[in-house]
């Protein structure tokens, strides 16, 4: 069962891709471009479509999708966790 | 899926064009003329209005966009026929004349000193003879690279960049490799990722036309935003998804354009392409005036992924949509043309996804009615540049 997946092997957040997940849950995740496995625990619950973070951020630490910068962490952010407007934020506009 | 041998049963036009419906439009030019075209529509079966809000003082750049945008309508491969109104009759006149350079039937009436009642009848009496007109052209086979494909997404959300958005990424791929005309824009949309799009056009020249668009756009922006347009891009709608940056979203946009084609010319909003490849044309990412260029700029079919779910039909162009959002799929099936939510299951390689998309386009292009073509979705919005004087 895939949980998550993830665009690229280094990106900082995977995307939730089943319904329903929840704080403590053990997540088997897909990385796509390279066919790997990854697993991790959520430490929120985050809905269908949202982000999960693969690794702790400080404020202002650049975090990466596809590869490619997609904003700043605006909170500390930690492995597991909902990654989403309340925590990161664009570098544009 | 091997397409180099694959064709589809259009309707040749005049122009050497192929399209895939056969409608007779009845084209308002203003508002003033909306209820004289539909009450058109009503009394001819089988003509379709195009009511819009505008037309009226409009100047300069937004003027020329207008008309444009009503003349690459009624030019359109999937329209037989066209009836103009307008409350002026020279300007009547020179939507007809624009449209009739394709050599398509096309007449035209001005409401002044005729009225209503008059011009509805004399209207009619011209539409009724185009329908019938219409009705006994027969399909051709034609070969695929005939076929114009248009893209843009709507209501997107992670599942977009990771599913529905390399799906049409692939397809464009299979479609490019055989010359066929293709286009992508949403300028704005690309904000995080112009870099990446700049990197494949195909030259400098097209680079440099691509990026004096992106600036121009960019401008547009910082000139009027109020905030960090966290209530425009992304959308709610992206938001709720999990779509948290417009750079993330554009990301995912850019998988459209899949990972082979070069982006080989840029067109302003509803400028015909001269030649096949992939273009990219300066529009809205709103989707329903994205569609509306696309349609204006002769394109016959369109390939739109959504996430969230996304409801929007155009008039004249059928409009596929695809998601991998198994939610979406769920709760609004009857929206939804391509189901690729095995893609993010495992279920479905990129591949497949990307054939079966194409499949159901062979079939819409053949006739079988979109999703949005069956529940009545027929969004015309045209783009505007400025105020009216």
């Amino acid at each position: 069962m895939i949980h998550f997946v993830v665009h690229e092997d280094g990106d900082g957040v995977g995307v939730v891709v089943v319904e329903g997940v929840k704080a403590g849950q053990e997540l088997s995740g897909w990385i796509m471009e390279d066919d790997k496995d990854i697993r991790i625990t959520a430490r929120s619950d985050i809905p269908i479509g949202h982000k999960v973070a693969l690794r702790d951020y400080k404020p202002g630490d650049t975090v990466i999708k596809y590869g490619v910068d997609i904003g700043k962490a605006v909170a500390p952010i930690a492995k597991g966790e909902h990654t989403h407007i309340q925590n990161l934020k664009t570098k544009r506009w | 899926m091997d397409l180099s041998k694959a064709s589809f049963w259009g309707y040749r036009r005049e122009s050497g064009r192929s399209g895939v419906r056969n409608h007779v439009v009845i084209l308002p030019v203003d508002d003033l003329s909306n209820a004289a075209a539909q009450a058109v529509e009503n009394n001819i079966k089988g003509a379709m209005a195009l009511p819009h809000p505008y037309g009226r003082l409009q100047f300069g750049a937004d003027l020329d966009l207008h008309f444009r945008t009503l003349i690459g309508m009624g030019s359109n491969p999937n329209v037989a026929a066209v009836v103009v109104i307008c409350i002026e009759n020279g300007w009547a006149k020179k939507v007809a004349d624009g449209i009739a350079a394709t050599g398509k039937p096309v007449a035209y009436f001005g409401i002044e000193q005729h009225g209503d009642h008059d011009t509805i009848l004399r209207a009619s009496k011209a539409a009724r003879e185009f329908v019938q007109w219409a009705s006994e052209l027969r399909r051709e086979e034609r070969p695929l690279k005939d076929l114009w494909v248009s893209t843009k997404c709507g209501e997107s959300d992670t599942t977009s960049g990771c599913g529905a958005n390399p799906t049409v990424g692939n397809a464009f791929d299979k479609l490019y490799a055989l010359g066929t005309t293709l286009v992508f824009g949403e300028t704005t949309e690309l904000t995080g990722g112009e870099h990446l799009v700049a990197a494949r056009c195909r030259n400098d020249e097209v680079r440099k036309k691509f990026q004096f668009m992106f600036d121009r756009y960019q401008q547009v922006i910082e000139r009027h935003k109020t905030s960090d347009l966290m209530d425009s891009q992304p959308t709610k709608g992206n938001i709720e998804g999990g779509l948290t940056t417009i750079e993330e979203k554009a990301l995912g946009n850019i998988q459209k354009i899949g990972r082979k084609c070069l982006v080989d010319g840029v067109l302003d909003k509803a400028e015909v392409p001269s030649g096949p490849g992939l273009w990219f044309m300066d529009s809205s990412s709103a989707a329903a005036e994205m569609v509306t260029l696309c349609a204006a700029a002769g394109f016959a079919v369109h390939l739109f992924p959504t996430g969230q779910g996304n409801i929007i039909g155009n008039p004249i162009l059928p409009v596929i949509k695809l998601s991998a959002n198994p939610r979406t799929v769920r709760t609004m099936s009857e929206h939804i043309d391509v189901d690729v939510s095995g893609l993010l299951r495992k279920e479905l390689t990129p591949d497949q996804a990307g054939d079966r998309l194409l499949e159901c386009m062979l079939r819409t292009a053949n006739g079988r009615l979109t999703a949005a073509e069956a529940l009545g979705h027929r969004e015309f919005v045209l783009t505007r540049l400025y105020e009216s004087a």
